[in-house]
């Protein structure tokens, strides 16, 4: 039992990194538009579609 | 009830001078008053204080019962405020009503419930010079009208920021920055509660199934728990304290009081067993219930956002800059903000881009879609001499536009407008609502002080927790809400759907109107002249004798020289055309002289033909028009307004709906009644006057009957005014003018059966709506004051119920008229190869 006494700050030290990142994720924008990045990702078109690629039955 | 902790002790005026806090150490912001140094805590305590001040209105703080939150605005953006009184930055949200009256729209920052509106409302309102003032909780937007001989716009935005708020005059950027900031803000309480929740309840787990943990460890566990709770009840429960604190400042019962209790209550019971090591701590519930609230909030937040997009894409349909071209028809062009247009300017609008004002085309021919205002999906083509309306889309190609009016003129300005005035003048039901939700938190209040002092006498140990289980389970937030969330979202899809709603009690009432009352022939025909018949004589084709009056009248702007254009298309050019005004014109084709024009002028000597025969509708208003070559008369014309071809089709889904439809008009009986007998209306008046209208619309009225009328808003005034709810055809005439509680924006008809069975649809869910939250306190309460609800149970119980209510309303945003399906809207754009899979 004696080494909780070492986890629990040791926890608490983690859970205010972890505070601390959300923050700066939240100031920094990263919240700001939850649903056009997860698009952007998807019609990412870079790459010109090939004709063969279309799914077989 | 001063349980927030840091406020406890505010009423005191010994601290900042302004905002009553504790002047930090070494602190020196001082402020002259009445030959007196004082100090303030902060720079923006010191600038308010000084500006009121200066402003003469020192007197505030000596007669002041109640000390304002500190000011969060900077020294430079209140400078700035003064730029707000310039006519030339007023010009694009500022409307001049008389010679000093003005109005504005503004955005208001830091309002989180209803007694925040109740608030700022007063505070404005008790300005000298302010004529009213309407806010808006589902957009943040305050309408002001004052008198500019007496108070500056600034003057206002000051006494705003005073109490604590921040207030902008509406100008579409800033309201997306303003949402961002809130949206932040919540995400970042909301995430600090989350972890905090999270951690607390690994502390608290193993305490509540552990057999075998030393008191030293639980005590490790308690101060750990009580570290992360910290910051969730100082940080992310924060609105919840200031909200409650401001309503007991302003002796009024808020959704935020019985909250803040119930956190602070159970917070300050688990420090004091945290220090003595006696009794039980609840950190896991408290921030469990914080992180929940929250999520119920924010989700809140959003769906009020969506609802009020509709009004947002309005006002966002104005692009900020533009093309001009200063030396049109030269083509060299500068981009300018909107702003700097001026009325005469020519500015040049690609396909793709926005109109940014009302004006004429003077050069292009283009198709433009005007849905965004009129629900109208099909473009509209647009050439030389059209006019257009700020805020449509050029589809096609290019076209020069001049500018005619500009900013707070601008049709879409008006319909904004409209819409704010609809949206901020309460319902009766909705105040109703207020007023329920204030005495409810009373009496839950007193129930639950009565509960705790039982509690007290069965068993003291569980007081406390029964006392936060009540305060926290019952949801005055779902009572509240109910109405405000379904009004908003249903005027909200009533507006896309092309019927402004621009008075608040208009939904309501067209919901239970039983009779629909048309009060003109043009509301359902098209308002102008089309070809009814053709009579060729000669033995010439109809074809041929319509294109060549086609040619004849191809360069006139006369309204049958549209009808007969519309008619006979393409085909033949005439030459020497020659135009006699009220007559007729000719001229000539393939070497043949033609007159068209009047029987007088063309066909001298012959009369018309006696109205149609049997075979065709008796029309009183058919107008006759005679086409000759050379001597001959070859053909007649016979011109009349006709149905709108929707009419029939829309009709009869308003039947559908057990509504009663009437025609009352001023046009002779021939004409009315065959439009009457063509869309199977039986009750029809011709020739009435409007008193006429007025006393049939009465008699119904004592009939008991609900009259809705439909008119065209301008000239019928009275009768519109004395049916319970009206609605103006938008089409040609000026919305803004409208006297009527609806405007339809489109030229569609089917709108009206679907306003109608969107408004009762909206009255049934706000029914469910408050049916819901009255029922789920009744079971609540009863439970959490017999030990059966824990305080997080309740926290969820409220959360959910809140939530329920809003998805409720919510689903008025999908909403698609029964009988024909709307035109469908065009889903977010999907990658192609996603769709096979689905």
């Amino acid at each position: 039992m004696d080494i909780l006494i070492l986890l629990i700050p040791l926890s608490l030290v983690l859970v205010g990194v972890i505070a601390w990142v959300m923050l700066w994720a939240a100031r920094s924008g990263q919240f700001d538009d939850l649903e056009g990045p997860g698009h952007s990702v998807i019609m990412d078109d870079d790459s010109p579609p090939t004709p063969d690629d279309t799914p077989k039955p | 009830m001063s349980n927030s902790p840091g406020l406890a002790d505010a009423p005191s005026f010994s601290g900042c001078f302004h905002c009553g806090l504790p002047v930090p150490d070494g602190a020196h912001y001082p402020i002259q008053f009445e030959s007196e140094t004082r100090q303030a805590c902060c720079r923006g305590c010191q600038a308010v204080a000084q500006t009121i001040i200066d402003s003469g209105q020192g007197a505030y703080y000596t007669h002041r019962t109640a000390l304002p939150a500190t000011p969060q605005q900077t020294e430079a953006e209140l400078a700035q405020l003064g730029l707000y009184d310039l006519p030339e930055i007023q010009e694009s949200f500022v409307r001049v009503e008389a010679e000093n009256v003005r109005e504005a729209a503004l955005i208001l920052e830091n309002i989180v419930c209803a007694a925040c509106i109740w608030l700022n409302e007063r505070h404005i309102a008790q300005l000298p010079g302010v004529l009213s003032v309407d806010i808006n909780y589902a957009t943040r937007r305050a309408r002001v009208r004052w008198d500019n001989s007496r108070i500056q716009l600034s003057a206002i935005l000051k006494a705003v920021s005073d109490i604590g708020y921040i207030a902008h005059p509406f100008d579409p950027g800033r309201s997306d920055d303003i949402h961002r900031r809130e949206r932040n803000t919540a995400i970042k309480r909301l995430a600090i509660a989350g972890l905090g929740m999270m951690q607390v309840m690994m502390y608290a787990l193993p305490t509540y199934t552990a057999t075998d943990m030393t008191d030293d460890i639980r005590l490790l566990m308690s101060w750990a728990s009580l570290i992360l709770t910290i910051p969730v009840v100082g940080y992310s429960a924060w609105p919840f304290f200031i909200g409650a604190w401001r309503d007991f400042r302003r002796r009024m019962l808020g959704m935020d009081v019985p909250v803040a209790l119930g956190i602070g209550t159970a917070f300050v019971a688990s420090v004091y067993s945290t220090f003595s090591g006696e009794g039980e701590v609840y950190y896991d519930s408290v921030t469990m219930f914080v992180f929940l609230l929250l999520t119920g909030r924010f989700l809140e937040m959003n769906a009020r956002r969506r609802a009020s997009a509709a009004v947002e894409e309005l006002v966002k349909l104005i692009p900020a800059a533009t093309t001009r071209l200063p030396n049109w028809p030269a083509r060299d062009e500068e981009q300018v903000p909107v702003a700097r247009l001026a009325v005469g300017d020519h500015v040049l609008v690609r396909p793709g881009e926005t109109l940014p004002a009302d004006g004429e085309v003077v050069e292009g021919d283009s198709a433009v879609s005007e849905a965004m205002l009129t629900g109208e999906s099909l473009p509209v083509s647009k050439s030389v001499h059209a006019k257009v309306v700020g805020g449509s889309l050029n589809q096609a190609s290019p076209l020069v536009v001049r500018v005619e009016k500009l900013g707070a003129d601008t049709r879409l300005a008006s319909i904004v407008r409209l819409l704010d005035r609809a949206q901020s003048e309460k319902p009766r039901i909705g105040q109703l609502a207020d007023r329920a939700a204030a005495w409810f938190v009373g009496l839950l209040l007193v129930i639950t002080f009565f509960v705790g002092l039982a509690w007290h006498f069965i068993d003291p140990s569980r007081t406390l927790w029964i006392v936060v289980s009540i305060l926290v389970v019952t949801c005055p937030c779902a009572l509240g809400l109910a109405t405000p969330a379904a009004l908003t979202t249903g005027t909200g899809r009533l507006t896309r759907l092309g019927l402004l709603t621009t008075r608040g009690h208009a939904l309501e009432t067209l919901a239970r109107a039983t009779d629909l009352v048309f009060d003109k022939t043009g509301t359902l025909t098209h308002g102008r002249l089309s070809v009814r018949r053709v009579l060729p004589l000669g033995g010439r084709s109809a074809e041929d004798v319509s294109k060549i009056a086609a040619a004849l009248e191809a360069g006139s702007e006369h309204p049958i020289a549209r009808a007969l254009r519309e008619a006979g298309s393409g085909g033949m050019t005439a030459s020497d055309i020659r135009n006699t005004p009220g007559r007729g014109v000719e001229g000539t084709i393939d070497g043949h002289p033609y007159r068209l024009g009047s029987p007088r002028y063309a066909a001298a000597g012959v009369t018309p033909p006696e109205s149609g025969g049997d075979e065709h509708p008796e029309n009183g208003h058919e107008s006759w028009v005679a086409l000759a070559q050379g001597s001959e008369t070859i053909a007649w014309f016979a011109l009349a307004d006709t149905p709108r071809a929707d009419a029939p089709a829309a009709l009869v889904a308003l039947q559908k709906l057990g509504v009663r439809l009437h025609l009352l008009s001023g046009d002779a009986e021939p004409a009315v009644k065959a439009v009457a007998e063509q869309l199977g209306i039986t009750d029809w008046h011709a020739g009435a006057l409007p008193e006429d209208k007025l006393a049939y619309v009465k008699t119904l009225q004592q009939q008991g009957r609900i009259v809705a009328m439909v008119g065209d808003g301008i000239n019928d005034a009275p009768v519109l005014a004395g049916a319970q709810v009206s609605i103006a055809m938008g089409e040609g005439a000026d919305v803004a003018q409208a006297a009527a509680d609806m405007v339809m924006l489109g030229s569609r008809l089917a709108t009206l059966g679907e306003g109608v069975e969107l408004a009762r649809k909206t009255q049934r869910i706000i029914r469910q709506n408050l049916g819901w939250a009255l029922g789920y306190n009744l079971i609540a309460i009863p439970a959490a004051a017999l030990g059966y609800v824990t305080p997080w149970i309740a926290g969820i119980g409220m959360s959910a119920s809140s939530l329920l209510v809003v998805l409720n309303a919510l689903r008025l945003t999908d909403f698609k008229s029964s009988p024909s399906p709307a035109p469908t809207e065009t889903p977010q754009p999907r990658p192609a190869s996603l769709t096979p899979n689905a």
